[in-house]
């Protein structure tokens, strides 16, 4: 398959995860749409490696999804603190920095 | 090839659709779920093996139970609104995302004529036979070029657990009541010293939603379970418990001058 159709797969999940992130409005959808974002890249990466013929787009791969795991930990704990103190995992009801 | 790709193109474009628009979280993270197991498959499929499995077991196995574990503690059934706080928002984003994706498809178009990169890709045949495998390969490359990048990683895993430590963590105000303490409390008060009444013993049904029947006919509101209470999927008994005290009165003429008296 050539890697064009690969790019565009990319592209098409790219996409898919921008619409969530301007659709949903619930914290947690909105933050697995960006998960989706990031291995729509991430399959971008692989495809480069391999019409390049060479590994480094598999590491850079494998290190954005080090960063990814880092992050979804890092966001998943501030959602739960945010819910913790408005009972909301509504994005709109915290419209505010301080509580 | 042609198949696989067809195959998990169509399933992870699908299951990118069911997250976006499904109006349940956990329906979201399955079909996530989905999409990022399909990924794996094509990873694999563009000989990069050793990202397949992590894929399978850092993206399906942590990150998305990872998701669903917060999606039960904020709450499962937390679905959307779905009324539009600003005018015109929706139909401005998916124009939005549109025009990004035919700007994307244009670039990859333009790039693969222009470089004729679409004829034959290099392929990782080579790359990979040269340490002895993929995973040789990556490992060659992670602990040899990029092996400072490797180390910067592991101080952002650090900061990450540590900071997921800070922010999940929550002061009692409160000392939690031991089992000794619960146990004199309950004991103190003559009415549950016997512990607290059974549910369901009920003349009709015997499931833990139904409350138990006090021996004047009330209802033991504390016989049910506080999950179910709070859930507010009791069962209430409240026009049988009247219904059934209406033919006992009509039965016994006596008890009920009592009644009324």
């Amino acid at each position: 398959m050539s890697p064009a159709a690969y790019l565009a797969l990319a592209a098409v999940l790219f996409s898919l995860g921008c619409t969530g992130v301007l659709l949903r409005r619930n914290a947690i959808v909105m933050f697995m749409s960006v998960e989706l974002m990031l291995n729509a890249a991430n399959l971008a990466l692989v495809t480069a490696s391999r019409m390049h013929g060479n590994l480094d787009g598999q590491v850079f791969a494998f290190f954005s999804m080090t960063v990814a795991a880092a992050e979804v930990v890092v966001g998943l704990a501030i959602i739960v603190q945010i819910f913790r103190s408005r009972r909301s995992a509504s994005i709109d009801d915290a419209s505010l920095l301080k509580l | 090839m042609i198949a696989v790709f067809w195959v998990c193109a169509v399933l992870s474009v699908a299951g990118g659709f069911g997250m976006v628009f499904s109006r349940k979280a956990v329906h979201s993270a399955l079909w996530l779920a989905l999409t990022m197991i399909n990924l794996a498959v094509l990873y694999v499929s563009q000989q990069a093996e050793f990202l397949g499995i992590v894929q399978v077991v850092v993206y399906t196995g942590a990150v998305m139970m990872l998701f669903l574990f917060v999606l039960m503690i904020v709450g499962v059934d937390s679905s959307d609104s779905l009324v539009e706080t600003i005018r015109g928002h929706r139909l401005a984003s998916v124009a939005a995302v549109l025009a990004l994706l035919v700007l994307v498809l244009t670039m990859i178009n333009q790039a693969t004529q222009s470089l004729a990169l679409n004829i034959v890709p290099t392929g990782l045949e080579g790359a990979n036979a040269d340490e002895g495998g993929n995973v040789q390969g990556i490992a060659k490359l992670l602990f040899g070029r990029y092996v400072f990048a490797f180390e910067v990683t592991s101080a952002l895993l650090i900061t990450a657990a540590l900071g997921a430590m800070v922010l999940a963590h929550r002061d009692r105000l409160t000392r939690v009541p031991g089992q000794e303490e619960l146990s004199r409390e309950r004991l103190a008060d003559p009415a549950t010293a016997a512990g607290l009444p059974a549910p369901g013993v009920y003349a009709r049904h015997n499931a833990v939603d139904t409350p138990a029947l006090l021996p004047d006919g009330s209802i033991a509101e504390n016989s049910l379970p506080g999950a179910l209470v709070l859930r507010g999927t009791t069962h209430d008994v409240r026009e049988e418990v009247a219904v059934t005290r209406a033919a006992e009165l009509a039965s016994d003429p006596k008890q009920a001058q009592e009644e009324q008296s």
